[in-house]
């Protein structure tokens, strides 16, 4: 059951806290599974947890490349391996170990990359992947997952445990607006169409979604009715519903936060380019490297807020024919 | 060990590397120097100390392997080979369009290859997570890893090897295989790499060096890793890189060369007399 629930509010729970009550379930309830982490326990909310977990709670000190081989043989040793640490490291730190000992291998691994794009916020421009999901995207049979809300977190990373290959879920550790009702389901590789529209379709993941959901609220005011998908997962992309949609509106803007090559926009350029091309846009950052600052400073400066949704939607009409 | 049976040992060392030779020969090239130098240590390792069952490869129990020098694949094939883990003849699909014998090791394709290896470095990692995966199981089996001396340049064997220690893997047994070269020249001119036995020791790992062409040393330091405890074990192989053919072991550039009919010919003859020497 998905049921949608967005009103503009915020989720109460921390995605950190949703990551270690999850894992902690999963752990509790299949003897295969078990957790890794990179000295980030505090981080991914399972620093409490662990310490009356030691056997399936393993801390690989600042060691990612090792922490992902690890997680590799413990795979092939019939283990269900989860994996975190911030998306940075979670991606590029360890990519050669998850793509080779992982993907390659068929040694089947979850990661959980935190604080994604701004949401890295005052780590900053060293902590900050624009460019996870790109390499994510770039390993064969990888699924990429940008959660929506701690919900959609919950339901993904249930179902990533039993699923082949290497899944990857970027989420921030805070709080995010709530989209979907507690306990919903959100089956991997299915779109979800938060509002229905005519004139643009809006595709967006992650903390696009709450900017995407509010221009398309700021738009219909102004006589502009935009329908907005939320496209957490990445990889597979699905592609029916974004050529549905896009057949539907005749015009897109895609919505990310993240690098405009090799994420969201180019899955779903990919689906427009080959089944129904339409005039397209996107909203995300500019082939940029981060840097240091609040979240809604870094949504201003890499142009990732409602109005530069707004913007692209009023930008991509003027190209409709 | 008996004669008799160190005997034995020293021949399946010798027909392991006539069966590598072969498979590299019948695509023309390959990783000639470190195939000859780890030939001894998989002789003793197939030969007596590891648990396996060629007709039952994935056997849940079994005590695996992990090359994580992969380019020595050849050698494990024709270990695997001579054990029955699949016809010899195979051996010369070597690096062909389809095989199940790639150069680099791949846990996937080749029956009784229990690692994908290759990008050096990551092996060590994954043997850490088997065998700390095997012991959270409760099986009583055994891992053993073996490294290239010039594959320790890469960072991650030490950040493995530190979590072996503190993970008290005393069921891993790392190999190092200390054939002082590596692809560009020896070890002192590319990346000086210092004590061996020394940084594993300091590593925490229960640390020997033996002569890794003598057999019988080789299988007396295995035999103290049958234990297990609290403490990973590590065993430096002083080997020759290209061990067993004089002239590999004389070629300096010996990573990878090409195997002519001629030199084939030659060194197959070089390692059937030692073998008719030793069972005559």
């Amino acid at each position: 059951m998905t049921k949608v629930v967005y009103n503009g509010e915020t989720d109460p729970r921390l995605c950190k806290d949703v990551i270690g009550a999850t894992v902690a379930d999963l752990v509790e309830h299949d003897p295969d599974v078990i957790f890794l982490d990179a000295d980030l326990m505090s981080c991914s909310g399972t620093l409490k947890w662990s310490k009356t977990h030691g056997d399936r709670a393993i801390d690989c000190g600042i060691a990612e490349s090792n922490m992902a081989g690890v997680a590799a043989g413990l795979a092939a040793a019939g283990f269900k391996p989860i994996i975190h640490s911030f998306g940075t490291f979670a991606s590029r730190r360890c990519y050669d170990q998850i793509f080779l000992s992982g993907g390659y291998a068929k040694n089947d691994i979850t990661v959980i990359g935190t604080d994604p794009g701004v949401t890295a916020a005052m780590n900053g421009g060293t902590h900050m992947p624009f460019e996870d999901v790109a390499l994510y995207n770039a390993l064969p049979g990888a699924t990429v997952i940008d959660a929506s809300d701690p919900t959609c977190l919950e339901s993904v990373l249930r179902q990533c445990v039993n699923r082949p290959g290497i899944k990857y879920i970027r989420v921030g550790r805070k709080q995010y607006a709530r989209i979907y009702a507690d306990g919903s389901e959100l089956p991997i590789g299915k779109a979800v169409t938060l509002r229905e529209g005519t004139d643009v379709a809006i595709f967006a993941a992650g903390i696009l979604l709450h900017e995407a959901m509010k221009a398309a609220a700021s738009l219909e005011a102004q006589g502009v009715s935009c329908a907005v998908v939320d496209c957490f997962t990445i990889k597979p992309i699905d592609a029916d519903a974004v050529e549905a949609w896009a057949k539907k509106c005749g015009a897109v803007v895609v919505a990310e936060n993240a690098n405009r090559h090799g994420g969201l926009y180019d899955s779903v350029l990919e689906v427009l380019a080959e089944r129904c091309p339409v005039p397209a846009a996107c909203v995300a950052v500019e082939d940029e490297f981060g840097e240091v600052g609040t979240v809604g400073y870094l949504q201003e400066r890499f142009g990732l807020t409602a109005a530069h949704v707004e913007e692209q939607v009023k930008a991509v009409l003027k190209r409709k024919h | 060990m008996e004669l008799q049976e160190r005997k034995a040992i020293e021949a399946f060392a010798l027909k392991i590397r006539m069966a590598a030779l072969d498979a590299i020969h019948s695509i023309g090239s390959g990783h000639v120097g470190g195939v000859m130098s780890i030939s001894d240590a998989l002789a003793v390792l197939y030969g007596r100390e590891m648990q396996v069952r060629p007709d039952d490869p994935k056997w849940p129990d079994r005590d695996e392997l992990v090359m994580s020098k992969g380019h020595a694949g050849p050698a494990v094939y024709a270990t695997l080979a001579l054990k029955g883990f699949f016809p010899y003849e195979e051996l010369r699909t070597l690096n062909r369009g389809g095989t199940r014998l790639p150069s680099h090791c791949d846990r996937n394709k080749t029956p009784g290859v229990d690692m994908t290896t290759g990008s050096l470095g990551q092996g060590t990692s994954q043997a850490a997570g088997l065998a700390l995966g095997n012991k959270l199981k409760g099986r009583k089996n055994r891992v053993f890893l073996i490294v290239g001396d010039g594959e320790m340049n890469e960072g991650q064997c030490w950040e493995s090897f530190l979590f072996a220690s503190a993970k008290k893997l005393g069921n891993l047994v790392v190999l190092i295989d200390w054939n002082k070269r590596q692809l560009d020249g020896y070890l002192d001119e590319v990346l000086p790499m210092g004590d061996f036995a020394a940084k594993m020791e300091s590593f925490g790992f229960d640390t020997v060096t033996v002569d890794g062409g003598d057999v019988d040393a080789i299988a007396a330091a295995l035999e103290r890793t049958r234990n297990g405890g609290d403490k990973p074990y590590a065993i430096v192989l002083d080997t020759v890189k290209g061990h067993g053919v004089e002239e590999v072991e004389n070629t300096a550039m010996n990573h990878s060369m090409p195997v002519t009919d001629e030199r084939f010919e030659r060194w197959t003859a070089e390692l059937k007399a030692k073998l008719d020497a030793l069972e005559g």
